[in-house]
């Protein structure tokens, strides 16, 4: 296929530094087919970027009008084509508040029981992180379904039994338990997160600790878990960013297309983000005239995820570096 | 502590073991830790059982055999002389067929990974090949982020401008369609197979590389018949991810694929998925009812492909790495 290349082009090509590597002085080098793989691969990258850019440029361009004060909090008017988004955005920061207080002692507990617990050949740690790989890769509107089969229908017609004669109160869609469906999918996040966190605790640090006479309990809670909380606020952060930005897991769980007054119950139904953007988008009467909040209410959302985000690869890439050395 | 919270441990074993023992306390609070993390197991048990649930009428309800029937989902209807794939719940005679929806995620995957996998399976190659360190830190942060845009604005971005763009280039027929929400459904995709097979990429130890070089291949032939073959179970998991990413998006094909369910291979035509198709009309949909019934069946259906995708993208990627560290051989 790449023909045997003569030392004329070994010596051509290696003068151009482009992919050369400085361990490697003797090696052969083969002209065309290098300039158009490496032409070829970085072209596709800049159209990964490209892609990024023309969309985040599209959406900060036609919602950076939009953005004001008032924009940001007053409630929608004359129907949705004026006013601002407050209820959306109250509502998007209570769910992922409630969705965080639910997936981040679970998502953090399931990584200290696959890190710090679980033998190293047990099945029952593997049956947990095939479930945990799983749970990453359902669609998420199958969460949505599931959340209204389970939580919706189920658990919130028991307690409607149990505990309020049967009367109409958590049986149908609601913020606890549009919260609770999204933790269950940011779950993975957090436990990937956590777990590379905890794995990146030195071992010496563990020995030390139980040599010094603590228990495990004790060498977790007060050693492994603080030198892992850079990585433990990342993977908790992600998965905050992904919940903000989810919408058809909340469709039929709790999300509502407009409501007066801000959700004050657990049983409540709310307004949010990126629901606010689908609904405009798809059953606005006059696209023309909501096409700005549409846009202002995007460039909200995506503020809200990119800050969120931006935030989480900073911390990240700054406890990697600071546990690293140690060893 | 007394010795009795010792626990049975044999005479030996304990002037032996110096560690102390947990107290009360910690062993109830290890014990919350197993069972927090058995919630996961819990959560996919219940997700099946859940949505098969509401599924399963389909297959055994006579109620809702008297609309349709499992059959009827899956078989053409003879309209006129002609053989028809219907999905029509809402006419005064319900169709149910799901062929049209499941050709329809089919259409739009099929664009989204024709799109995707070249793209960002070169893009890794250059990341992890040939990029420069600087290039290569703006490169997979911005791709992290890529990742977090969410896909409500990304489908938002397919719906106002994408569209128009697609129209004016291909001349397709309808302005939304399956040209569109594939384009719109590799922004999601591209930097899910980017980041694993950058990861497999990168994962082939330094020594092929240097047996390579040593028998007096150039670099890029390395690359390209020892390298790359070394990380193709893992690109191969990556472009798996990457399909039940696409076949299960909801938000990006409802705002962009125009959501007419149509039988054909016109990739300019509006297109209808499942994941479409569920989050349009489970909110309308009487609770109970044969149609809200057939959309769960819809959900479960989703579900298994995604699960089957899933296990067998965890097996290529145990499989790779086993081989890649030798660890079998």
């Amino acid at each position: 296929m790449i023909p045997a290349t003569s030392v004329a082009e070994v010596e051509g090509v290696a003068s151009s530094d482009s992919v050369r590597k400085p361990r490697e002085p003797f090696v052969r080098r083969d002209g065309l087919v290098d300039k158009l793989l490496v032409g070829g691969t970085g072209a596709a990258s800049f159209v990964m970027l490209a892609m990024l850019a023309i969309v985040l440029a599209d959406i900060v361009r036609g919602g950076a009008a939009k953005l004001s004060l008032e924009f940001l909090t007053e409630a929608p008017a004359n129907g949705m084509t004026a006013g601002g988004i407050f209820p959306a955005i109250v509502g998007t920061v209570l769910l992922t508040l409630l969705m965080t207080l639910a997936a981040v002692p679970a998502g953090v507990a399931t990584a200290v029981y696959l890190t710090e617990y679980a033998p190293s050949q047990s099945t029952l740690a593997r049956v947990v992180r095939v479930s945990i790989a799983n749970l990453a890769g359902v669609p998420s509107i199958v969460f949505g379904l599931f959340g209204l089969g389970f939580f919706v229908s189920t658990l919130g017609r028991a307690i409607d039994v149990t505990m309020f004669g049967g009367e109409l109160t958590f049986a149908r869609p609601s913020l606890l338990w549009a919260a609770l469906t999204l933790s269950v999918l940011t779950l993975p996040v957090v436990v990937v997160a956590t777990e590379e966190a905890l794995r990146a605790v030195p071992r010496e640090l563990r020995d030390a600790s139980l040599a010094l006479g603590a228990t495990r309990f004790e060498t977790i809670v007060r050693v492994v878990l603080p030198e892992a909380l850079g990585g433990i606020l990342t993977g908790a952060i992600l998965a905050v960013s992904r919940g903000a930005g989810e919408v058809a897991p909340i469709m039929f769980t709790g999300a509502a297309y407009f409501l007066p007054q801000l959700p004050s119950h657990l049983n409540d139904a709310f307004m949010n983000l990126g629901y606010h953007v689908y609904v405009l988008a798809t059953q606005s009467p006059d696209v023309e005239k909501t096409k700005p909040i549409l846009y202002g209410t995007a460039l909200v959302l995506l503020l809200l995820t990119f800050l969120l985000n931006m935030v989480a690869v900073t911390l990240r890439s700054r406890t990697r570096g600071k546990l690293k050395p140690a060893l | 502590m007394s010795e009795a919270a010792l626990g049975p441990t044999s005479g030996a074993a304990r002037s032996l073991d110096l560690r102390r023992r947990p107290r009360r306390v910690e062993r109830i609070a290890e014990g919350a830790i197993v069972a927090v993390a058995l919630l996961s197991i819990v959560a996919v048990a219940l997700i099946l059982v859940f949505v098969g649930k509401e599924a399963l009428p389909v297959l055994f309800s006579a109620v809702v055999h008297e609309e349709v029937t499992p059959l009827a989902m899956v078989m053409p209807r003879a309209v006129n002389g002609h053989a028809m794939y219907l999905w029509q719940p809402v006419s005064d005679v319900p169709k149910y067929n799901i062929v049209p929806l499941f050709l329809g995620s089919l259409k739009v995957t099929i664009v989204a990974l024709l799109f995707a996998v070249p793209v960002s399976v070169a893009a890794a190659v250059y990341c992890a090949e040939y990029a420069p360190r600087r290039v290569r830190e703006i490169l997979k942060p911005a791709i992290e982020l890529m990742a977090g845009v969410p896909s409500v604005v990304a489908g938002f971005f397919a719906l106002v401008v994408l569209a128009t763009w697609v129209q004016s280039v291909f001349g397709t027929e309808h302005r939304l369609n399956a040209i569109v929400a594939g384009l719109g459904l590799a922004f999601a995709t591209c930097p899910v197979i980017f980041s694993v097979s950058e990861d497999a990429l990168r994962s082939v130890p330094q020594s092929y590389r240097t047996a390579a070089l040593a028998l007096g291949s150039t670099p890029t032939q390395a690359l390209l018949r020892v390298i790359l073959p070394a990380a193709v179970p893992g690109i191969g998991a990556g472009v798996m991810l990457g399909f039940g990413r696409a076949i299960g998006e909801t938000l990006i094909v409802v705002l962009a694929s125009g959501n007419a369910a149509l039988v054909d291979l016109n990739l300019g035509h509006s297109t209808r998925t499942v994941t479409a198709t569920i989050a349009q009309e489970l909110g309308e949909v009487v609770v109970g009812s044969a149609h809200y019934h057939v959309l769960f069946a819809l959900g479960a259906l989703l579900f298994l492909v995604t699960f089957v995708v899933n296990i067998l993208t965890e097996r290529a990627l145990h499989r790779s790495r086993q081989s890649l560290t030798g660890s079998k051989r």
